[in-house]
């Protein structure tokens, strides 16, 4: 396959994402920003169509989350490993009402990481998440992420399931200091 | 800040800021502040907290964005929205014309055991509002203040708003809606004419 004749390439998967997610009615995007998201929240944010808004914490978006689909909204949370920790007991309102959340979470501490402090709350992102009955799936290619995003989206909107893809950091790449 | 007691009732506040209410949305915050919302008359238009503290503000905040159309009212306590202060930043940078909060501030944690609050010490919830950039934040302490609470309720407003309501830090009877969330949620959206899901 010539790179004219590819269908994509990996470092478009922002570009993916946001297509994907379009196209499962997504119309509101909260955010904690983290350098893996950035492209995505850019996009996210410069669509008409969509309603952004920048958290102080992260568990703030499963709340916002869970009003857009009481007025009838589908959004999207987005947030690195370190704020899943800040998220557990806001995942009570999702698991108690049974409202759909759709979260993408980019893992730090994991792969080449330089920042020993990211390391603990990483271990301990998907038993987190896992506790408070939160689905989780991981990505660690491209094509995997798009393809899992997609589904997770229908997973949470049409089934009403908590869903949290988590995006390996080997994907994300080596952050430089 | 009041350094004397308060002289309004909970109970007659949050009555008088729903007795007009019209098609207005409604969140509560978890305890006193969703048995006064009920004590008020059940409405499908009400979704009430059992948990989640520090969220009501932002799930009024959610509802608020995916509805534009729809003037959304989030009742809670003090005790509730300090949990959730970092919210009041997020909502001030979202800048949603159809949000109120109302603080139904006992200066306690009534829910617990009276505990005095931050409020009680000197903490101004509605100056951290003011200076998270709400198109309006107020203090009442008298029915006069509460008044022109309800009064601007019913206009529109260019931003978020934010009214504490300093109450008397005496808990009535409880009035307890149902407890469960997936009843309340699937009613709530029916009322705004969706599937549940």
């Amino acid at each position: 396959m010539t790179a004219q004749t590819a269908e994509r390439r990996d470092e478009d998967w922002p570009e993916e994402l946001h297509r994907v997610l379009k196209a499962a009615g997504v119309r509101h995007m909260s955010y904690v920003p983290d350098a893996g998201h950035a492209a995505l929240i850019r996009l996210l944010s410069a669509d008409p169509e969509v309603t952004a808004t920048v958290l102080t914490t992260e568990e703030e978006g499963i709340a916002v989350a869970a009003g857009a689909w009481l007025g009838g909204g589908r959004s999207v949370v987005l947030m690195q490993s370190s704020g899943v920790g800040n998220c557990i007991n806001m995942l009570s309102l999702p698991a108690m009402g049974r409202f759909p959340l759709l979260m993408l979470v980019t893992m730090r501490g994991e792969w080449a990481e330089f920042n020993p402090w990211q390391v603990p709350m990483s271990r301990a992102t998907q038993p987190t998440l896992e506790a408070m009955g939160v689905t989780v799936m991981r990505a660690e290619t491209a094509r995997d992420l798009v393809e899992s995003v997609e589904s997770a989206a229908a997973l949470a909107f049409t089934a009403d399931q908590q869903v949290a893809v988590l995006i390996g950091q080997r994907l994300l790449g080596r952050k430089v200091w | 800040m009041t350094t004397t007691e308060p002289q309004l009732a909970r109970r007659d506040v949050v009555a008088a800021l729903l007795r007009d209410r019209g098609d207005m949305l409604v969140v509560t915050g978890l305890g006193s502040p969703a048995y006064d919302v009920h004590a008020a008359g059940d409405h499908d238009g009400n979704f009430y907290l059992w948990g989640a503290m520090g969220g009501a503000a932002l799930m009024g905040l959610g509802l608020a964005q995916a509805r534009p159309d729809r003037r959304v009212l989030v009742v809670t306590g003090d005790g509730e929205q300090l949990m959730g202060m970092g919210g009041l930043a997020t909502i001030g940078a979202g800048g949603p014309r159809n949000l109120a909060i109302a603080v139904i501030d006992n200066q306690h944690f009534g829910e617990t055991g009276m505990q005095a609050s931050h409020t009680g010490r000197g903490v101004d919830l509605a100056g951290v509002a003011t200076a998270c950039g709400f198109a309006s934040a107020v203090t009442v302490s008298d029915a006069a203040g509460l008044a022109q609470v309800c009064e601007a309720l019913a206009r529109p407003a260019d931003g978020p708003r934010l009214a504490v309501i300093k109450v008397r830090s005496v808990n009535p009877p409880r009035s307890l809606p149902i407890r469960d969330a997936v009843a309340l949620k699937t009613r709530f959206r029916a009322a705004l004419g969706l599937a549940p899901n």
